[in-house]
């Protein structure tokens, strides 16, 4: 007997028992389908992250107060919110103490409640210099930022993240209205575009005001000096890690630490949130695997038991082969087909579900989904290796059988 | 022609000399076979007869090769069939052996075509050859109209005949055909009989094993089994002078 006959003995055998073979197959088919899912989620996702991140800027350098190594406890009384001041914003954008930095952001931020007419908004209202559109990557939809100018004047002037707009007029050319903020007045000057689809909506729920105004008015008091994060744009991102340097030395200098380790500042990279993020998914990913794993196995122990009914019932079938002198390993080649093609058509189906899914879950849940070619492949060689591995028990039984029983039984 | 040159001293198809078969079952052990001496030569047209509990299916499955002796010697065609392999009396089994059984065993969902193909399948047979083999075995027994037929649409006789033409198709050595007659209606009975008596004219060797005097009158040759011995083995001449059953037949 040929492979081809072996086949379409095979094909033919699991059509004759269409909807057993198809509920046999069912396991395998959702773990083939939920392994193309997971992976493609867990892919889906770390894209998702990366695009967010590189829209940020994948050269850009976070200096937050308080220090991630405090593991002594000692300096908690310093607090993490005072350890930066505007001075040191300044200081980085120096040519001569950081000579990688591009630019600087400051921001100082507060949640506050803004009023335009009856209503009520409350947003981050963030105080920051006027390099904030280039260090931050953002753009200005409607007006301008506010300038140089407007900083040294401590003009009241405030710039609306898009969602902040529509909140507070339900539109967002709002240019040349006037909100309140905590009780202090401020012209609309400019609306700021939408960060993009995929990024969290904060990104467009902000106020932004001169530090100068901010600290003067909104913000003032004793931590007025203080300020939250400073946004340090490299130049490129090659010199990234020298800027980083540069950074950690100068405050260094500036707060008058020796040991790096003491340091009452933190210097974060979105490469590093990039890799923190890929091994959470990455995680993610090994975990849903896994559970496509174990619906696999059941998948397989489903086969095993369907070939073996299969060899039972088709007793007689096998014994009168075996008469008309089929040889064992005809026997046993027929039923491994058997369960091989079981099992790769267990596999196309849950690619083609699998890939069903990809196409529409990134609507219900708003995250995308990535096929990846190798996986799919890998999953249809797995779903036959299952149905092979499966089948060779039931297999072998039927290709022992006597061939007088065989004829015998009923 | 064949029959003379059987006559002047051919290899015979099936000679078994001192054929003994016991089967274990814990401690009780019953012998099936107790010594069977036979010669069927090339052409021959043999009824095995015997009661049930005889010792005629055991005889049955170890000239069929699905069973082996346990002592003894049997030789099909010349051949020592003791001593092979399972995979070789497969393969003895495939080439010179066209097995009819009582239950018909064809397969439910193949055709007609290629229910009588499938012992070619095995044998390696060319699929252009074996379709051209098997259509032509199933025209010699009436069928050429039914080719493409499931068994399920087939009656019971004309089932039985599409299992002769699967016995015929390989050119076997000999045709060994089990009760083929027991679960048909007199009419299909005579069918495959008068089929069974046409292939013995154009000079096949049959072994018909039954339990139906009336049956096994239509062979040339009866071998009566008895307890596991051959308790006569006559030509039919003779039988049919000394039995009033073989002339009712004859007449019917």
């Amino acid at each position: 007997m040929n492979l081809q006959e072996t086949f379409s003995t095979a094909w033919h055998a699991i059509r004759t028992h269409a909807l057993r073979s198809l509920l046999t197959i069912l396991g395998i088919l959702i773990g083939i389908a939920a392994v193309i899912v997971t992976v493609g989620l867990g892919l889906g996702t770390q894209k998702d992250v990366s695009e967010q991140i590189n829209s940020l800027g994948s050269n850009l350098l976070i200096v937050s107060p308080g220090s991630s190594t405090d593991s002594a406890g000692m300096r908690s009384g310093f607090g993490t919110g005072s350890t930066l001041t505007l001075d040191d914003a300044t200081a980085l954008g120096s040519e001569i103490a950081a000579p990688d930095v591009q630019s600087t952001a400051a921001e100082k931020t507060s949640s506050l409640s803004v009023v335009a007419n009856d209503t009520n908004w409350t947003t981050s209202v963030t105080a920051t210099t006027v390099t904030w559109p280039e260090v931050r990557s953002r753009e200005v939809a409607y007006g301008a930022f506010f300038d140089q100018d407007d900083y040294d004047s401590d003009a009241h002037v405030v710039v609306l993240g898009s969602q902040t707009a529509v909140e507070l007029f339900g539109r967002a050319s709002v240019v040349g209205q006037t909100v309140t903020i905590d009780g202090v007045g401020f012209d609309i000057i400019g609306v700021l575009a939408e960060a993009g689809a995929s990024s969290s909506t904060d990104l467009d729920d902000l106020a932004l005001v001169p530090m100068s105004t901010a600290v003067s008015t909104v913000m003032g008091g004793t931590r007025a000096a203080s300020i939250s994060t400073i946004y340090v744009k490299a130049g490129s991102d090659a010199v990234l890690s020298a800027a980083y340097q540069e950074v950690q030395a100068t405050l260094l200098n500036l707060h008058g630490i020796t040991d790096a380790d003491s340091a009452d500042f933190t210097v974060s990279s979105q490469t590093a949130l990039v890799s923190t993020a890929t091994s959470v998914y990455r995680t993610l990913t090994v975990l849903l695997t896994g559970v496509a794993a174990l619906s696999l196995l059941v998948g397989g122990i489903g086969v095993m038991n369907i070939m073996l009914v299969s060899v039972t019932e088709r007793t007689r079938e096998i014994g009168l082969r075996k008469a008309l002198g089929a040889p064992p390993g005809a026997i046993r080649d027929q039923f491994l087909t058997e369960a091989g093609v079981l099992g790769l058509a267990g596999g196309l189906i849950g690619v083609v579900l699998g890939l069903l899914a990809t196409w529409i879950l990134p609507g219900i849940i708003g995250s995308s989904l990535v096929v990846s070619i190798p996986v799919v492949m890998l999953s249809l060689v797995m779903a036959v290796a299952i149905g092979l591995v499966f089948g060779v028990y039931p297999a072998t039984r039927a290709a022992r059988l006597a061939p007088i029983d065989a004829l015998r039984s009923e | 022609m064949q029959q003379d040159a059987v006559d002047a001293g051919g290899v015979p198809v099936i000679d078994l000399q001192d054929a003994r078969k016991t089967y274990r079952s814990g401690e009780i052990e019953f012998e099936a076979l107790r010594g069977v001496d036979l010669t069927v030569t090339e052409g021959e047209y043999v009824a095995i007869m015997g009661p049930s509990g005889s010792g005629k299916s055991t005889l049955m499955n170890i000239l069929g090769c699905l069973d082996v002796l346990t002592s003894g010697a049997y030789r099909l065609g010349g051949d020592d069939v003791e001593h092979l392999s399972e995979v070789q009396l497969a393969q003895v089994r495939n080439r010179r052996i066209g097995f009819v059984f009582q239950q018909f065993h064809l397969l439910p969902s193949l055709s007609a075509w290629r229910n009588v193909e499938l012992p070619m399948v095995y044998g390696g047979i060319d699929r252009g050859i074996r379709r051209d083999r098997a259509a032509q075995a199933l025209a010699r027994v009436g069928l050429a109209d039914r080719l493409d037929n499931r068994p399920g649409e087939l009656s019971g006789g004309q089932q039985q005949r599409v299992a002769v033409a699967r016995a015929l198709a390989g050119e076997p050595t000999m045709i060994l055909a089990d009760e083929p007659t027991g679960n048909l209606d007199s009419a299909s009975t005579e069918d495959v009989l008068t089929l069974f008596d046409e292939l013995h004219e154009a000079g096949r060797t049959i072994v018909l094993i039954t339990h139906e005097p009336e049956v096994a009158h239509r062979a040339r040759r009866i071998v009566s089994v008895h307890d596991g011995r051959i308790a006569s083995d006559e030509f039919s001449d003779a039988v049919s002078a000394g039995r009033s059953g073989v002339t009712r037949e004859r007449t019917a």
